[in-house]
């Protein structure tokens, strides 16, 4: 099972909140796409999944606050 | 680092996002190294996904009868309008050769607009916790991006032009109860963008010259 995990996103920023998931769980994903996105103060930032596979488990649904370094989802590998 | 400018001139919102995405993609593919895009919009209120319906004020036959559109972007922020009175720049930059830091870049957006607005005599600030430009406490630019595999989107919006700003009360800008300024309401004289738009053109290059790094690990 491959985390996705928040990364850095910049200094002083701590956490940022789930504005759109582009995928629903149990769905396909490819590698590099548009998995999440992601706001904080004026900004979104997409993240793309890490591998292709299957979106198995959203850990934080939109609206949700999400540190950095906490895992936002898991991807079957495959 | 080659920063290639676009300049769209007066153009639908829908229109200029196209382009947006057309030279997103060209930076992603390193077809372009960076790109800056200046253009002015034809009336229209943008709307982020995470912005509330309710910061829309007017009636749907208001914004008809104004010819006033309504669309929902992949930016940052929520409400905003845009009309041909404010000089819109947005940047398309591989913040890998910059910094992996999105506050970093707002502030770099809201600094460099700042220094735009000096060379006419005009010192707006920023407000700590608050994005965008400030004078007093009248808002004269406006900021809302977005980045996708670190390559941002979007950017900012100066106003320039008085007659522009009646149609910010049709909204709540920001998703607050805010007043807006323009460069010509603080001046109290007419402004030809044109004047403007070269300064935004010369400030936003220099800064993004000035402050490129080496390719940061990707």
């Amino acid at each position: 099972m491959f985390k996705v995990v928040l990364p850095e996103l910049g200094v002083g920023i701590k956490k940022a909140m789930v504005s759109y998931w582009y995928f629903q769980e149990q769905e396909k994903v490819n590698e590099k796409d548009d998995l999440v996105e992601l706001t904080t103060d004026k900004a979104t930032f997409n993240l793309p999944s890490p591998c292709s596979g299957r979106l198995q488990q959203i850990l934080f649904r939109e609206g949700a606050d999400v540190n950095i370094g906490e895992v936002l989802g898991l991807i079957e590998e495959g | 680092m080659e920063i290639t400018v676009f300049d769209l001139g007066v153009i639908h919102f829908q229109a200029a996002w196209n382009f947006q995405k057309e030279i997103f993609r060209r930076v992603r593919e390193e077809e372009l190294a960076s790109a800056l895009i200046i253009c002015r919009h034809y009336p229209v209120i943008t709307q982020s996904r995470a912005a509330k319906k309710t910061d829309i004020l007017a009636a749907d036959e208001l914004l008809k009868q104004k010819g006033i559109t309504i669309l929902e972007v992949d930016r940052g922020g929520s409400t905003t309008y845009h009309g041909p009175g404010q000089l819109t720049a947005y940047p398309i930059l591989n913040l890998r050769f910059f910094h992996k830091d999105i506050h970093w870049y707002l502030r770099l957006l809201e600094n460099t607009a700042i220094d735009c607005l000096n060379n006419f005599g005009v010192f707006p600030r920023q407000i700590s916790g608050l994005s965008g430009v400030w004078y007093g406490q009248k808002k004269i630019a406006s900021i809302g991006i977005a980045v996708r595999n670190w390559i941002t989107c979007h950017g900012i919006s100066i106003n320039i032009k008085a007659d522009d700003l009646a149609n910010f009360r049709l909204i709540r800008p920001c998703g607050m109860d805010i007043e807006m300024a323009s460069l010509e309401t603080i001046l109290g004289r007419d402004i030809e963008i044109e004047d403007v738009k070269i300064g935004v053109i010369e400030n936003y290059k220099r800064a993004f010259s000035s402050r490129e790094v080496s390719l940061c690990s990707k």
